[in-house]
């Protein structure tokens, strides 16, 4: 049933969100640590445990499915909602600020995507291999 | 007629989201194919036409939520409010997998480490150019380059004053509206097509929103692994701001 796989998610999310809660008391952060990303290893978690045993069906993972495409009008929704005028009056050193960090950011990426690369490229190869197989 | 109308978008106002967000997501598909062949992805289309309403939206009504302050639309508001965003976020997460997390793990983290200071010493730099001396504004401003979270929960913490906080808060939200806009097009550039670059650049960049959003019109395959370091990233963020960061900088503006 659909409702199944719709719940497995909200339970995930919910003990995902508590635990980043709890974490976040626990090291005096006011903030959720982690909670989303917690959340996600549960249902990662959870949903290849429950597919090797069978318990998944395809309804079930129809419920899981129907948010994950749901995600990118959600997304669309939240640019809708930003303070966008807020961000454009801030000024331009706000401005300058907030570029010149995403800039750092983007530079980085392929310098990090070097850092065990290799490694990497090796996996890579043995999938492809598969595939092709 | 109109207190009719908006009497049934303010009860029924998810479902009035829906269909004014699907018909935004019909009218960007159709622009992305009919001018650009699909070049430009429907979706970043889409994001683009959120941001455009939202900056009319707060020019028109004054306030700072984007179309949500118009009567019509607040169910925008819940559509894209946290609960639901965090919702599908975790749903897209059934499609990872779980060898290419593993793989990209550690680098993740050293992205996470690696975002927090670069972005956050970017913000001090900038403000420094534009005047700024004093241990505890520099910090504010630099932890906003960081998140539009972070920035004021430092702020508030270090006892900044409100246009120092207002200021980071800006600079957090210039990011993370950069970040929506740029990333399907700078992703060629900088290789970011796979689930290990993906996660790099969650951590690199942090901004939830705009990680969500950047990744969604490059390849929605790729969103979960960077949204997982993602969320990680205002956290640590705000555990660093008031403490570390703020000790260095104490240090060097004295």
């Amino acid at each position: 049933m659909i409702i199944y796989g719709v719940t497995l998610l909200a339970v995930c999310t919910l003990t995902g969100i508590t635990a980043g809660k709890i974490l976040g008391t626990l090291i005096g952060v006011p903030a959720n640590v982690g909670g989303v990303g917690i959340a996600m290893i549960l249902l990662i978690l959870a949903g290849s445990y429950l597919n090797k045993r069978g318990l998944i069906d395809v309804k079930t993972e129809q419920g899981v499915e129907f948010w994950s495409a749901i995600y990118i009008p959600v997304v669309v929704a939240m640019a809708a909602k930003q303070n966008v005028m807020g961000a454009l009056t801030g000024g331009p050193m706000a401005i300058t600020a907030g570029i010149t960090a995403v800039i750092c950011g983007f530079a980085l990426v392929p310098m990090l995507a070097r850092i065990g690369q290799d490694k990497a490229e090796e996996t890579e190869k043995t999938a492809s291999q598969a595939t092709s197989a | 007629m109109y207190d009719s109308l908006l009497h049934v978008t303010d009860k029924y106002n998810l479902v009035t989201a829906f269909a004014f967000i699907g018909v935004t997501m019909w009218f960007s598909y159709w622009l992305s194919g009919r001018f650009t062949k699909g070049r430009i992805h429907g979706s970043a289309i889409a994001i683009l036409l959120g941001l455009i309403m939202a900056y009319f939206s707060g020019v028109f009504t004054g306030g700072q939520k984007g179309l949500v302050d118009i009567p019509l639309l607040s169910g925008i508001g819940l559509l894209g409010g946290s609960m639901l965003r965090d919702f599908a976020i975790v749903a897209t997460g059934f499609g990872v997998n779980i060898e290419e997390l593993k793989r990209a793990g550690i680098s993740g983290v050293i992205a996470l480490a690696m975002g927090i200071f670069s972005s956050f010493f970017a913000g001090v730099a900038v403000a420094m150019a534009f005047g700024y001396t004093d241990a505890v504004s520099l910090t504010t401003i630099g932890a906003g380059a960081v998140t539009y979270i972070v920035g004021p929960v430092t702020g508030a913490a270090l006892g900044a004053s409100s246009e120092v906080m207002a200021l980071s808060i800006a600079a957090g939200l210039v990011k993370s509206i950069l970040v929506m806009i740029a990333t399907p097009f700078v992703a060629p550039m900088i290789g970011l097509n796979s689930p290990r670059t993906a996660v790099i650049f969650g951590g690199l960049m942090g901004t939830s929103s705009g990680v969500a959003a950047g990744l969604a019109a490059t390849d929605p395959k790729l969103v979960p692994y960077g949204c997982l370091t993602a969320a990680f990233y205002t956290a640590l963020g705000c555990l660093l701001g008031p403490s570390l960061l703020f000790i260095i900088m104490r240090a060097i503006a004295g």
